[in-house]
């Protein structure tokens, strides 16, 4: 069963000193995520998504509770955890190949003492970067600095460099909500192919309704905040490989749609109102 | 104090020259407008009246560039000869500082003693000047300013005192530099490396703090090593806020050294200045004035060429 349970957190609190005094983010946050298994965090802005992949990702520490991955402790950030991040983060002053390079050079390049895998010499750190940047058709970008690429590219490499990592979990915070629609979905469709590829595990913030439908097997759906939780987690049956032409008009899909809907703008309609 | 925001007083003049370049060979960039138009339409002949239209030269924009920096020197010539005739010449005229400019720099380079030495070892003794209590300053003050940005203790340690000794006129130090050192030379060498520090270490400080935070978490989730973060995002991220201290310290370097020198005496352009008030040779202080404006002007259009060529574009969220 263990490894049915991957990441586990267990009743996790997070507050924040502000200058007003002590703000509660998150509240009796429980969630186990399955190993290969894709789970997307929905919720309105500021509900504290992205507060709860921090901490999946070792970012920030937990006021109360523990957070297990791989029946360890999260006390820090590390490269088993790889973030996308939402404004990819690349660096500018390296070339696209470089960007993915530090990372893959950090994980590979030193022997691992957990695995005892030998370091990597410089040549097959080059060939995984390589292939990373094919993975998400960049191959010929490789030598372009981040300045040069179009908001998808770059979004494409930060998400090579986080899979070349050869993560156990791979993060993602929001990391199409920059892009246009077009573009967007046509990394949502790498990115399904990618994942089912590479049988990563994915926990994803969105506040897309049709991209958490499209993308998980399970949508977590967070309450309002302040000392917001979880609301409602939807399992999504829907059959892979999807297509998101055939299921489009799909009964089932629009089901899962209309469920996330429901919760986001009728159960959770926007704080202001219930506050008032 | 902290901008990286490079305004290069030469910009403007080296555009009017690219201008000028351009117009000077008006038939062939007129020659191949035409070839390009010709080329990927030869069979459509209606193109053709937009096609000579478009060669003619955008006369008014190069007249925007050049003629208001020339009436700015002929405001400033005239004036200059207008008190010159108002004081009986006690000022010296454009015309005659301008001869004596030509005498002057016809020999830069002679030696005739200690103090007098052609205008072109003054300028060079100042720059070594600066150049020497510059490059002490960058030495301690860039490290320091890495540390002290990087360290909140640090910070919270040392940002008093950089308050209280900032604000003071460099040349209140040389009394001390005189003192400790015991010659003038390495007083007015000590002067400079007090003034430079600051802007260099201030900057290079806030630099490191604006890091941002998006670059800080790459490292933390790459686990990188202390000196992979300092090589591969401080430094390059800290690069244009540096180059801007570097060019501020340059810059009041330069306008320290010319005080420092009429103190100290030796050679060097301030001290210069002083000596040629001293034998009441107006005009030889007006050429100096200029002398000392033409190379802070190349310094500075120097070092903005310098930092431009680091400056990256930054992550836009």
């Amino acid at each position: 069963m263990s490894s049915l349970k991957y990441i586990e957190i267990q009743n996790v609190a997070q507050t924040f000193k502000t200058k007003k005094g002590v703000f509660p983010a998150l509240r009796d946050i429980n969630l186990t995520v399955a190993k290969g298994e894709f789970v997307t965090l929905i919720g309105h802005s500021g509900c504290g998504k992205s507060t709860l992949l921090n901490l999946i990702a070792g970012l920030t520490m937990p006021t109360a509770g523990a957070l297990l991955c791989a029946n360890r402790e999260i006390a820090g950030p590390g490269p088993e955890r790889a973030v996308v991040f939402q404004n990819h983060s690349l660096l500018p002053w390296l070339t696209c190949f470089e960007n993915v390079y530090l990372g893959v050079e950090r994980v590979f390049g030193a022997a691992s003492k957990s695995t005892g895998a030998p370091s990597e010499n410089k040549a097959q750190l080059m060939a995984r970067t390589d292939a990373a940047l094919a993975m998400v058709g960049l191959t010929a970008a490789a030598q372009k600095r981040p300045g040069e690429i179009s908001g998808g590219m770059k979004q494409r490499v930060g998400i090579a460099r986080a899979l070349a990592m050869e993560p156990k979990v791979l993060l993602m915070d929001e990391p199409f909500g920059a892009l246009d629609a077009l573009t967007r979905a046509k990394l949502q469709d790498e990115l399904l192919e990618i994942v089912a590829r590479t049988q990563s595990t994915v926990v994803m913030v969105t506040h897309d309704v049709d991209e958490a439908v499209l993308l998980s097997d399970r949508i977590v759906m967070l309450t309002n905040g302040p000392a917001a939780t979880i609301g409602e987690v939807l399992s999504v049956d829907l059959p892979r490989p999807r297509n998101r032409v055939a299921l489009a008009d799909s009964a089932q899909y629009l089901g899962y749609r209309k469920a996330v809907i429901d919760f986001l703008y009728t159960r959770q309609a926007h704080v202001e109102k219930t506050a008032a | 104090m902290v901008s990286a925001v490079f305004h290069s007083p030469l910009a403007a003049a080296s555009e009017s020259i690219a201008m000028k370049k351009e117009a000077t060979h008006p038939d062939s960039t007129r020659a191949s407008g035409s070839k390009t138009l010709d080329a990927p339409a030869p069979t459509v002949t209606s193109a053709t009246p937009p096609a000579a239209a478009r060669p003619a030269y955008d006369w008014r924009g190069l007249v925007m560039v050049v003629l208001p920096p020339l009436l700015g020197l002929g405001l400033l010539i005239g004036i200059w000869a207008i008190v010159s005739i108002s004081t009986a010449s006690s000022i010296p005229s454009p015309w005659e500082t301008w001869k004596q400019a030509v005498v002057l720099f016809s020999d830069p380079f002679y030696r005739k003693g200690p103090n007098d030495q052609g205008v072109g070892w003054n300028v060079l003794m100042s720059l070594e000047r600066v150049a020497v209590g510059f490059g002490l300053a960058a030495a301690v003050g860039i490290p320091a300013g890495f540390a002290i940005g990087r360290f909140e203790f640090l910070g919270r340690m040392f940002n008093p005192l950089i308050s209280l000794l900032r604000p003071v006129s460099p040349l209140a130090w040389l009394p001390i530099g005189l003192m400790v050192f015991k010659g003038a030379n390495p007083a007015a060498i000590w002067t400079i490396f007090i003034c430079s520090i600051w802007p260099m270490l201030i900057n290079t400080a806030v630099g490191v703090q604006r890091v941002p935070q998006d670059y800080m978490n790459v490292a933390k989730v790459l686990n990188l090593s202390e000196w992979k973060i300092v090589t591969k995002i401080l430094f390059p991220a800290v690069l244009p806020y540096m180059l801007t201290g570097v060019r501020l310290a340059v810059g009041t370097a330069w306008l320290v050294i010319v005080a420092a020198e009429m103190l100290t005496g030796g050679v060097g352009i301030g001290f210069w200045v002083w000596d040629e008030w001293n034998n009441l040779n107006v005009k030889n202080i007006i050429i100096a004035i200029f002398v000392i404006g033409i190379v802070g002007l190349i310094l500075e259009y120097a070092l903005i060429k310098v930092a431009t060529a680091f400056t990256f574009e930054e992550v836009k969220s």
